[in-house]
C-alpha cells in the first residue's frame, strides 16, 4: 500500500508532528489539547456549556458583530489600495471604485452594508445583554468595556461616513461637528467656553476638523482614525471583551442551566 | 520631599525619632522594632492551623528605607538607600518624558498655518447698497448678506442656526428660508418658524481706510445676548 506508506511517512516526518501535535483520538483529554496547543482555537474555551448553542438566549450578535468587524477590516484595507484620501481625489477614487476597478462596487457595498449591520448588530447585542441582565456582576466590568466598544462602533461610522466626500458626506459632517462647539469647557459656543479663551481656532472641533471648517485637513484626520486610530483602539478593548467573558464564567445562559 | 516619604511608601514601619509623621506614628508605637512586629501575626496563623513547616516570612522588606541606628539619629534625606532614590529617579523620567510627549502630540494636532480662505472681505462701498434691501451679492463666495435698513448696514450670517445649511433669501416673502428643515427668519436675522432655536448671528462690518466696508466672519455678534446693540455689529449710514 504505497499511500499508507506515503501518508504515515507524512504523519511522522517531524514537521508534521511540529505543526500538528496531537492526533484525531477522540478522548475527552485529547479533545481539550486540540483546542489548548491550537493559537486559533485556544480563543474559544476548551469546553462549552450545553447552553451557549441555544440561539434564542444570546442571539449569537456578539459573535456575528465581531465577524462583520473582520469582514470591514479585510474589505476595508483591500480599499486602501486605490483610495486616496485628499481634497483632489477622494471622490473620484470613489466613483473609480464604483465604476471601473474590477470587483470595486462589490467591495465597497460590502463594506457599506456591513458598517450599516455592525451598528445594527452591536445595539442588538447590547439590546440583548440589557435583557438577559448579563450585565450584572461579576459582568459589570465588562459591560463598561462594551459600551466603549459601541461608542468606538459609532465613531467608526461617523469617521467613515466622511470618506467619500460628496455633498452627503460634508453635510453630515458638517452637522456633526458643529455639535462639537456646544462641548462645555472645550468648544467655543459652549457652556464656559468662550470665558476660558476657546475661540474658533484652538478648540476641539478645531482638533477634530484640523481647521475652523470642513475642508481637506477634515478629510485627512477622519481617514486616519477611521483606518487606524479607532480600528486599532476597537481591536485591543475587544482582546480584554473577550478575555474577559471567559474569565466571568463563559458565555452567559439562563440561570440555573449548565 | 523628606516629608512626603512615608506616604509614598505603604504600611513602612517608622524608624525611630523621626521628625513628626503624624499617620503612621501609632505604628511606631505599637513596637520599637517595626518589621519583627509586623511578620509575628503571620507565625501564629501558621500555628494555629498546625502547619509545622511553613518558613517564617523574611523580616527586611526592601521598601527603599534604610534603617537608621538610634546611634545614628535621625538623617533626614539620606534615610533613602540609593536603590530607592535611583528607582523614583527612574520613574520620575519616565513618566515624564511621557508627559512632555503627549503634550508636543497634542499640540502637534493644532497647526499654526490654515490653508482656508481669510475670514475677513471687502464687500464694496456703503453707497451700492440700496436703502431697505437684502444684498445676496457676497453669499456664493462668503456665505454672508449685507442688509441696509432704517439707516444701518448689517452683515448676517448664511448659517442657519438649527443645523448649519444655508437659508435662501426670499424677495417676494421678505424672509429668510432655510430648505433643510423649513426655519424662517425676518431680514433683521430674528427667527420665526421652523426649528431654528436662535437668530441668525451678525458679523462684524467696519469702514476701511478706503471707505470700503469690511467684514470679519470670525467676530460674531449674537441677539439673544444683546450683541446687535454692539457698535461693531453695524454701520450708520
Amino acid at each position: 500500500m504505497p499511500i499508507a506508506d506515503l501518508k504515515k511517512t507524512v504523519t511522522k516526518s517531524p514537521i508534521w508532528k511540529s505543526v500538528f501535535r496531537h492526533d484525531y483520538k477522540d478522548t475527552p483529554r485529547n479533545r481539550y489539547l486540540q483546542v489548548l496547543s491550537n493559537v486559533w482555537l485556544h480563543l474559544h474555551p476548551t469546553k462549552v456549556s450545553r447552553h451557549a448553542v441555544e440561539l434564542r438566549y444570546t442571539w449569537g450578535m456578539g459573535g456575528i458583530s465581531f465577524f462583520i468587524f473582520l469582514v470591514l477590516t479585510v474589505t476595508g484595507v483591500v480599499l486602501m489600495f486605490y483610495y486616496r484620501p485628499t481634497d483632489q481625489y477622494a471622490y473620484y477614487d470613489m466613483k473609480y471604485l464604483m465604476n471601473d476597478v474590477p470587483f470595486g462596487a462589490f467591495i465597497r457595498n460590502m463594506h457599506r452594508w456591513s458598517a450599516h449591520a455592525m451598528v445594527i448588530t452591536v445595539w442588538l447585542h447590547m439590546l440583548r445583554v440589557f435583557m438577559t441582565g448579563s450585565y450584572k456582576p461579576p459582568r459589570e466590568f465588562n459591560w463598561v468595556i462594551g459600551v466603549i466598544l459601541l461608542v468606538l462602533t459609532l465613531l467608526l461610522s461617523f469617521t467613515g461616513y466622511m470618506l467619500p466626500w460628496d455633498q452627503l458626506a460634508m453635510w453630515a459632517v458638517t452637522v456633526g461637528t458643529n455639535m462639537a462647539r456646544a462641548t462645555p469647557l472645550l468648544g467655543h459656543e459652549g457652556p464656559l467656553g468662550p470665558q476660558i479663551g476657546m475661540r474658533p481656532d484652538n478648540d476641539i472641533r478645531f482638533l477634530l476638523l484640523g481647521g475652523t471648517q470642513v475642508g481637506p485637513p477634515a478629510l485627512l484626520r477622519f481617514y486616519v482614525l477611521h483606518c487606524v486610530f479607532l480600528p486599532v483602539a476597537a481591536g485591543l478593548l475587544m482582546i480584554v471583551h473577550f478575555w474577559r467573558i471567559r474569565k466571568d464564567g463563559g458565555i452567559s445562559g439562563p440561570t440555573g442551566k449548565l | 520631599m523628606a516629608d512626603e516619604t512615608p506616604d509614598n511608601i505603604a504600611g513602612s514601619p517608622e524608624p525611630e525619632g523621626t521628625p513628626a509623621k503624624p499617620a503612621p506614628k501609632p505604628k511606631a508605637a505599637d513596637g520599637p522594632v517595626g518589621p519583627a512586629v509586623k511578620a509575628a501575626p503571620a507565625r501564629e496563623r501558621g500555628a494555629n492551623v498546625a502547619i509545622k513547616d511553613v518558613p517564617p516570612k523574611p523580616e527586611k522588606k526592601d521598601d527603599g528605607l534604610r534603617r537608621t541606628t538610634e546611634a545614628e539619629g535621625d538623617q533626614n534625606i539620606w534615610r533613602y538607600s540609593r536603590r530607592g532614590f535611583l528607582e523614583k529617579l527612574g520613574w520620575l523620567s519616565i513618566f515624564s518624558f511621557l508627559g512632555v510627549m503627549l503634550v508636543g502630540t497634542l499640540r502637534f494636532m493644532f497647526p499654526r498655518v490654515l490653508f482656508e480662505p481669510s475670514p475677513i472681505f471687502k464687500a464694496g462701498f456703503p453707497e451700492e447698497y440700496l436703502p431697505g434691501t437684502v444684498s445676496t451679492k457676497w453669499m456664493r463666495d462668503f456665505r454672508v448678506w449685507i442688509i441696509r435698513d432704517e439707516g444701518r448696514i448689517y452683515a448676517l450670517s448664511g448659517i442657519c442656526t438649527h443645523l448649519g445649511c444655508t437659508p435662501r433669501w426670499l424677495e417676494k416673502e421678505d424672509k429668510f428660508k432655510c430648505p433643510c428643515h423649513g426655519s424662517g427668519f425676518y431680514r433683521s436675522g430674528i427667527n420665526f418658524e421652523g426649528p431654528a432655536p436662535r437668530a441668525l448671528e451678525r458679523l462684524k462690518v467696519a469702514l476701511a481706510e478706503d471707505r470700503q466696508i469690511i467684514v470679519d466672519k470670525s467676530i460674531k455678534f449674537l441677539y439673544e445676548s444683546g450683541g446687535w446693540d454692539n457698535p461693531q455689529s453695524y454701520l450708520k449710514v
